[in-house]
């Protein structure tokens, strides 16, 4: 099938277009990024999926399948720039697809969605609403766009949609939420608190993806890797140090003293867990992770080594 | 062998999916098992010298609801029940139970009662871990039986229904159990809510020592026989009801029983 990928310059989306490549896909892609050094016969545009050059993407190459995962984070972008990628571009999506005769499209959007707080869920199941979205309104765009690329379930009943909330990935040396928070020496805890994490390999991330486009799935899925971990786990098994701060100072402390930076509100998010129940997805696609949490810090470890050696 | 070795071990012969890190899918750990195993003996041995009658009726395996009544002005009761289904099964079975909602907005205890396996008490909770075949420990009673005086030490308030609704949709046993000499070893004679609001707590307990710590107060848990209730769960309020006071009526009975019992022990 021709899949067009959107934001195929990012790490997991890059790997992406390689894996379906070489399964016998043709694969198209669209960033307003660079991407040297892609395949040659991966057909690659460069601009933004508002513009009107996109949309003409869609009419002269007409893709039967696309792949969103053109949604950036507040880690990466700030303020409305942020806001109009994430909700303008999702629709802009959304709207070229209808036009064109898209059959399949995947969302790809982030477990964050459910939020993080003392009374919530340990296990989330794709039907929940968001929640604590008033603490972190950095996350606010990002939830909003997934709603609304879960409305196209009804408000395009021909075309197959699928909103995937992955989990936190760890690739090598990997790109994300979490890579950029394990990027120093020490990482910094909330003291009296160590929260689950759930972790899912870039590898398996791609095999998921690939499975969600090949089974032709249709819903909302949550996709995670090997059972959770405690982040206290993760920090140390892969050679780094955790730093126990008291709430309030460490809230003053990110971003300084080499820590990373993370919004004020997000610290719920390493306070308490968000852990997303997979069953669903399973099911519907047989997946089955390859790094169990094991190999899979192993892995991050060797290629992620400490700043300074 | 050492005291702690044997816990070691017991903690090594729980029946959990462990990774390799020492952590089942629930984010509880064995390293926090093992240190709060010496703490929780030395309590239950030493300490409350807690007798524990009727383990027998407890499955080795599978899934369960422990259910009983609150005694104490917080949950020693939890404590000592989650410690007898460690200490005295075999193979050892860890209890997690339904704790109030409050607990995860304090550091440390959040940290500590979710890595032993004690989360909040929401169904969705409970559900799950009764389809993982879990022991589960339930109090009906909720906080209001924690907040009983010293005079209703033996007595019961009001019992929820959740927990029989769910017994019947995943169809798990009761094992309905009785907890004497909480009262006695926190003997409460008031609880300042007010007081308990401004720290997030429901309430704090007063005795006449103005601290609610225990007293090295002998304790007693009797386990009765499974109760097993057939259905689906949905059936109208007042059958769920006629259920949950069958249950409330065992518990009765197995205090009284054991409120005898305890008596001829205590003037030995």
């Amino acid at each position: 099938m021709r899949v067009l990928i959107l934001g195929i310059a990012g790490g997991i989306a890059r790997k992406l277009a390689t894996r379906l490549l070489a399964s016998g896909h043709e694969v198209l892609g669209l960033d307003a990024r660079p991407w040297t050094g892609a395949p040659r016969s991966i057909e690659i545009h460069r601009m933004d999926v508002r513009k009107r050059a996109a949309e003409d993407i869609f009419r002269r190459r007409r893709p039967d399948a696309v792949v969103h995962m053109a949604t950036v984070t507040a880690f990466s972008l700030k303020g409305g720039e942020r806001e109009r990628i994430n909700l303008d571009g999702t629709k802009a999506v959304f709207d070229h697809c209808r036009d064109h005769g898209v059959k399949q499209v995947l969302f790809v959007g982030r477990h964050t969605f459910y939020g993080a707080a003392p009374d919530s869920l340990l296990y989330h199941t794709e039907d929940e609403p968001p929640r604590a979205l008033d603490k972190v309104p950095e996350l606010a765009d990002l939830v909003a766009a997934d709603l609304y690329a879960a409305t196209a379930l009804w408000r395009f009943p021909e075309m197959t949609t699928a909103v995937l909330r992955l989990c936190y990935t760890l690739g090598a040396p990997g790109t994300g939420t979490l890579v950029s928070f394990l990027r120093g020496r020490r990482v910094p805890m909330v003291l009296g608190y160590d929260p689950l994490f759930q972790v899912l390999q870039e590898e398996d991330v791609v095999t998921a993806l690939q499975l969600a486009l090949e089974k032709r799935i249709r819903g909302i899925f949550n996709v995670a890797g090997p059972p959770p971990m405690p982040l206290s786990v993760i920090i140390r098994e892969t050679g780094r140090t955790p730093i126990p701060l008291p709430s309030t100072l460490l809230a003053w402390l990110l971003g300084r003293i080499g820590l990373p930076t993370l919004s004020r509100g997000a610290l719920d998010h390493i306070k308490y867990p968000i852990v997303a129940d997979t069953r669903q997805f399973r099911e519907a696609t047989g997946f089955q992770y390859a790094y169990d949490e094991g190999r899979l810090l192993r892995v991050f470890r060797e290629a992620a080594p400490l700043p300074g050696r | 062998m050492a005291l702690d070795d044997s816990l070691e071990a017991r903690v090594e012969r729980l029946e959990l999916p462990f990774n390799e890190f020492g952590v089942d899918p629930y984010g509880i750990s064995k390293k926090h098992l093992a240190r709060a195993a010496p703490v929780l003996a030395f309590f239950y041995r030493h300490y409350f010298r807690v007798r524990c009658f009727g383990c027998e009726h407890v499955p080795p395996r599978g899934r369960a609801m422990l259910v009983g009544n609150h005694s104490g002005g917080y949950a020693v009761d939890g404590a000592m029940v989650l410690t007898s289904m460690f200490l005295e099964m075999e193979p050892p079975r860890l209890a997690q139970g339904m704790a109030e909602k409050f607990i995860n907005r304090f550091p440390i205890a959040s940290l500590w009662t979710s890595r032993t396996g004690q989360f909040t008490g929401l169904p969705e909770h409970a559900r799950r871990l009764l389809e993982d075949d879990r022991l589960l420990m339930i109090f009906p009673e909720g906080y209001k039986g924690t907040a009983k005086l010293y005079n209703e030490r033996y007595s019961l308030v009001d019992f929820g229904t959740g927990f029989m609704r769910l017994a019947l949709q995943t169809r798990s046993p009761i094992i309905p159990f009785a907890f004497l000499g909480g009262g006695t070893a926190v003997p409460t004679v008031a609880n300042l809510y007010k007081l308990g609001r401004l720290f997030g707590v429901p309430y704090i307990p007063v005795t006449p020592y103005v601290f609610p710590l225990p007293l090295p107060t002998p304790l007693e848990i009797h386990y009765g026989e499974p109760l097993t209730f057939t259905g689906t769960g949905n059936e109208d309020d007042e059958i769920i009801v006629g259920y949950v006071e069958q249950v409330k009526a065992r518990i009765a009975e197995l205090i009284e029983k054991g409120r005898v019992r305890r008596q001829e022990r205590l003037f030995l």
